[in-house]
């Protein structure tokens, strides 16, 4: 049976999975219920200075019928007294000694840092979460995004906290900046025994047609908030994947964007996490999906051999290098399994209007499975990505294997294409048709031959 | 079996005829309009004889414009609300969709397209301009699924038309022939209440065209005229006592059924004439009017029957039983019906030949006839060089032109009787055919 024992620069947890320093995290109360169903970790919802929230707050995107794919607050930090969240934080670690409570902070000057440090870890907290992320309503203030894009204010600030701090510290990331490894040096740098990322993104998340006032509406206004759920997580792996391959960095990370399901953990440790953060899907669905993320990753390890987390932790890190470092020899086209095509051409018009033409439809009209044209085909994806039927498109190697050839090399060997002309340029022998031929029919373009 | 208690109450009557594809609110059509693909070259699309281009006007209700699919909806098919309810669904764009091949349930296409068009006739809402006036009159004979879709035409093409009905309402076999569970008088006559609010037609009720004095009026009268009059009664089966009391066509069965809702008299056992969906439909209802025993009986096997299968299935559902390969010999009774007699068949290639001795009596209180609905022949004989087919169609070129070349027509006088979205789909094409006409 798989072991998902956690220890994150010192934090230890039952399992990887923690609650991100969120809205669930606002009291003793939630974290007691999310650690009765199974929860490993909790983030104490961010704790600091006396802060003013506005109502409304939050705003999403739905795409078609899922709703949340993409979730935006304009939330500011805890709003309820210090010392409450202090006597609970008490509390939860008497009841579940087994369990981790990071105590997330956000204060301005030195003293009001060594202060808040002393009161959580005197409250008993088994870590520190340093939050340099909040995108709105703190960093008007200084705090927040506003150090968290100031590598060397960052690295002061955690160097401020280390001077008193005895229990493991994180420093959390905004990802509103260009190069996430610099602050996560600088939080290196700063002592930082581990990072977590990401916060949360600045955006706009849509505009109410009818009062021209964007979500959420405050009074006829709105402000920019700080972007999460399912949408973002393909940014948080880049940046965890970042981080996690720079040498400078070395530190543990929390991985936190998105995840929703077991997969995405798995994802994120693969990609170098040892713990990850949830925050929206619990706002969505509840503590209850706790069971699937554990029994899903327990199956995963299980099934692939895996004893602990380590076992496979940053195991994907190796398979990203650089563009320029990718085998150009090697060569994949669609296959179109004509037992389990429905006939929907959509991977005909996909390709027809958004990528190579490379796909064709019979010229009898009752017969709606379409046929790759193989020599327009570059191996591109689109077509298997948008089939609606699991395995009915697959990409099929057609090179050999046993040719390698990067970018890089031929860049090193003074071997790269100088000229259009040059037979060593990219789509030279790619057949388009001619313009006009757009215009000639309306009619879907027949596959000949 | 599903049992039926005889309704006493409107209330009643409405619970047994519940619909058959109930209104989609919102909600269920946000969720099921997600689920469509959007496939290229849509095989929904080629299975719709109007041509619906049913992807977009789903996108259309997904994406929170209603209007645009209604006029999407409306821009190929006059008759998009009541098709919406009453086609065939499953044997058409539904039975068409790509999930059939995967087996996932089709897109419920046929509800969504009620949903979107339901919207704009009870908000009024104003999707078209009609034609700029070419000076031209039409005249229009039917205020039928036909008739009224080649007049919706007629006027975005900018001609004056009239429409000159024999009935009180307008509709045709919507309301009077459509089984209640697929529409109600009410949504039938609402459509057509915001297609003429539109299009600005005049439609006369009350207003048969018995004869040739009538069509020489309308020749001196009018630029062209547009046959619309569907068909006829039941035709007789021609054996003895089929005048006995309790015995009535089936057509004229669901005509009161729809007019009258729970007052029509029907038996305890009912007996169905015919394999055809006129017959499925009488069968299903009389169900639903609490009748103890229904019987179908058919001359021929099942597969050989002209219904659909799901029209079968809804009234074996519905507690309908099924005789097969019998043929009847007489209606029994004295006055009042008491009883059919039957004799087997066998059938041999394709042939049928009743079994010697194997005559055998089924009670019943009540016949329905399904046997088919005969063709105006009488009526059309006085419009002068007008051509029939053998069976009493009326015939036309492709531009559906009849021999005679001022009048047009398309819909049941024309098909011989199939559904409301073919006399759509004829009677658009019939109103360009016309237009073509009056351009010359
Ligand atoms: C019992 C039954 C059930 C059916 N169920 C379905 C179904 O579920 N789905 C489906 O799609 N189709 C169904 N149909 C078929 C469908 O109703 C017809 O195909 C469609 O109504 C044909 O339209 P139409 O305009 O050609 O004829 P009709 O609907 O018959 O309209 C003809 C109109 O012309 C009028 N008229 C007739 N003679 C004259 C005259 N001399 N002067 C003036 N006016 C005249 C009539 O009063 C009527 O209003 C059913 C038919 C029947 C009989
Ligand atoms: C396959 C692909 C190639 C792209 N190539 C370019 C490019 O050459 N130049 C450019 O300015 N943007 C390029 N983009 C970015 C798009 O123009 C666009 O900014 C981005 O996809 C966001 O818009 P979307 O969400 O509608 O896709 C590309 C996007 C895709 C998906
Ligand atoms: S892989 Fe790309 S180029 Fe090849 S058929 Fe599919 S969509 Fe077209
Ligand atoms: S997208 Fe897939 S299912 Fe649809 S036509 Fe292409 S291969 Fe067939
Ligand atoms: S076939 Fe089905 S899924 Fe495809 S466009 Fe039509 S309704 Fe949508």
């Amino acid at each position: 049976m798989a072991d998902l024992r956690t220890n994150l620069a010192g934090i230890k947890s039952p399992n990887p999975f923690w609650l991100a320093s969120a809205p669930p995290t606002n009291s003793g109360y939630q974290i007691m219920k999310a650690f009765d169903a199974g929860w490993g970790g909790a983030v104490w919802k961010t704790l600091g200075v006396p802060v003013v929230n506005v109502s409304s707050r939050y705003g999403a995107v739905n795409y078609r019928d899922k709703r949340m794919v993409g979730f935006n607050n304009i939330e500011l930090i805890t709003d309820r007294p210090l010392k409450d969240n202090l006597r609970e934080i008490s509390e939860v670690k008497k009841r579940f000694p087994d369990h981790a409570v990071i105590a997330s902070l956000m204060v301005e000057t030195k003293e009001e840092w060594h202060q808040i440090v002393r009161d959580v870890e005197n409250a008993g907290a088994d870590g520190i979460e340093l939050n340099f992320g909040c995108p709105h309503g703190m960093c008007e203030r200084g705090m927040g995004s506003a150090v968290g894009q100031e590598p060397k204010v960052l690295q002061t600030i955690v160097e401020w906290v280390k001077e008193v701090a005895k229990i493991p510290v994180i420093t959390k990331l905004t990802p509103n900046i260009s190069d996430i490894t610099r602050p996560a040096r600088a939080a290196r740098a700063g002592g930082s025994d581990a990072i977590s990322l990401i916060n949360t993104i600045q955006s706009v998340v849509g505009v109410d047609l009818d009062t021209f006032v964007p979500y959420p509406n405050v009074d006829g206004k709105s402000t920019n908030g700080g972007y999460c759920g399912p949408a973002v997580k393909p940014i948080a792996l880049n940046m965890l994947k970042n981080c996690a391959q720079d040498k400078q960095v070395g530190i543990p990370i929390s991985g936190i964007g998105g995840v929703e399901n077991w997969r995405d953990a798995a994802e994120f440790i693969l990609l170098g996490a040892t713990s990850v953060q949830v925050c929206t899907a619990v706002m969505h669905y509840g503590f209850g999906i706790i069971r699937d993320l554990k029994s899903g990753l327990e199956r995963y390890m299980d099934e692939k051999g895996f004893k602990t987390l380590d076992d496979f932790r940053g195991k994907a890190l190796p398979n990203i290098v650089h563009w320029e470092d990718l085998n150009l020899k090697y060569k994949v086209v669609a296959e179109i399994n004509a037992d389990k095509c429905i006939g929907c051409q959509l991977c005909y018009t996909a390709c027809e209007d958004g990528a190579h033409q490379a796909i064709g439809l019979s010229s009898d009209p009752l017969i709606r499975i379409p046929s790759i044209i193989e020599e327009n085909c570059v191996g591109c994806n689109l077509c298997s990505i948008v089939c609606p039927v699991e395995e009915c498109i697959t990409m099929e190697r057609r090179d050999d294997g046993k040719e390698q050839l990067t970018w890089g090399e031929r860049t090193a060997a003074g071997n790269i294409p100088k000229t259009f002309d040059d037979p060593l340029a990219g789509g030279l022998h790619h057949w388009v048709p001619e313009p006009a031929e757009a215009l000639v029919t309306k009619k879907p373009r027949h596959y000949k031959g | 079996m599903a049992e039926y208690k005889r309704p006493t109450t409107e209330a009643e009557f409405t619970a047994n005829f519940h619909p058959k594809k109930p209104l989609m609110s919102d909600t269920e059509a946000y969720y099921e309009s997600s689920r469509c693909l959007y496939c290229y070259d849509a095989p929904c699309i080629n299975a719709c004889p109007t041509g619906i281009d049913i992807p977009t006007f789903i996108r259309q209700i997904n994406n929170d414009n209603k209007d645009g699919a209604a006029k999407t909806i409306y821009d190929s098919n006059w008759m998009g609300h009541a098709c919406g309810n009453v086609c065939p669904t499953e044997e058409l764009c539904e039975g068409a969709c790509v999930y059939t091949k995967s087996d996932v349930k089709p897109i419920e296409i046929g509800r969504l397209q009620a949903h979107a068009t339901d919207k704009v006739i009870h908000a009024k809402k104003k999707l078209f301009i009609t034609g700029k006036p070419t000076g031209k009159k039409v005249a229009v004979i039917g205020a039928g699924p036909a008739g009224v879709s080649c007049a919706c035409e007629l006027r975005m093409l900018g001609h004056a038309v009239d429409i000159y009905e024999a009935r009180e309402k307008p509709s045709g076999l919507c309301v009077y022939g459509v089984a209640p569970y697929k529409l109600t008088n009410e949504e039938a006559v609402d459509e057509i209440a915001y297609l003429q609010e539109q299009f600005g037609f005049n439609a006369h009720y009350n207003k048969p065209v018995t004869g040739r004095v009538d069509f020489e009026r309308l020749e001196k009268d009018y630029d062209a005229i547009f046959i619309g009059i569907g068909l006829g009664g039941t035709s007789a089966l021609g054996i003895p006592g089929e005048d006995k009391k309790g015995v009535m066509g089936a057509l004229e069965f669901v005509e009161v059924l729809r007019n009258k809702h729970q007052a029509t008299p029907v038996g305890n056992k009912v007996i169905v004439l015919g394999g055809g969906n006129t017959a499925m439909d009488a069968a299903s209802e009389s169900c639903r009017m609490g009748a103890e025993s229904v019987t179908i009986a058919y001359r021929r096997g099942p597969e050989e029957m002209g219904a659909y299968t799901f029209e079968f299935d809804l009234a074996k559902k519905s507690g309908a039983k099924a005789l097969f390969n019998v043929t009847p010999v007489e209606v029994m009774g004295n006055g009042s019906v008491t009883g059919v007699k039957f004799i087997r068949n066998s059938s041999a290639n394709g042939k049928l030949e009743a079994i010697k001795g194997s005559e055998f009596l089924e009670p019943c209180d009540m016949v329905l006839l399904g046997t088919g609905q005969g063709k105006q022949v009488e009526l059309l004989k006085q419009v002068s060089g007008l051509m029939l087919d053998q069976k009493g169609r009326i015939v036309v070129n492709e531009r559906f032109q009849t021999t005679n070349a001022k009048y047009f027509t398309a819909g049941d006088a024309m098909n011989g009787g199939v559904e409301v979205v073919n006399a759509a789909a004829e009677a658009k094409k019939a109103a360009h055919g016309i237009d073509t006409y009056l351009g010359k």
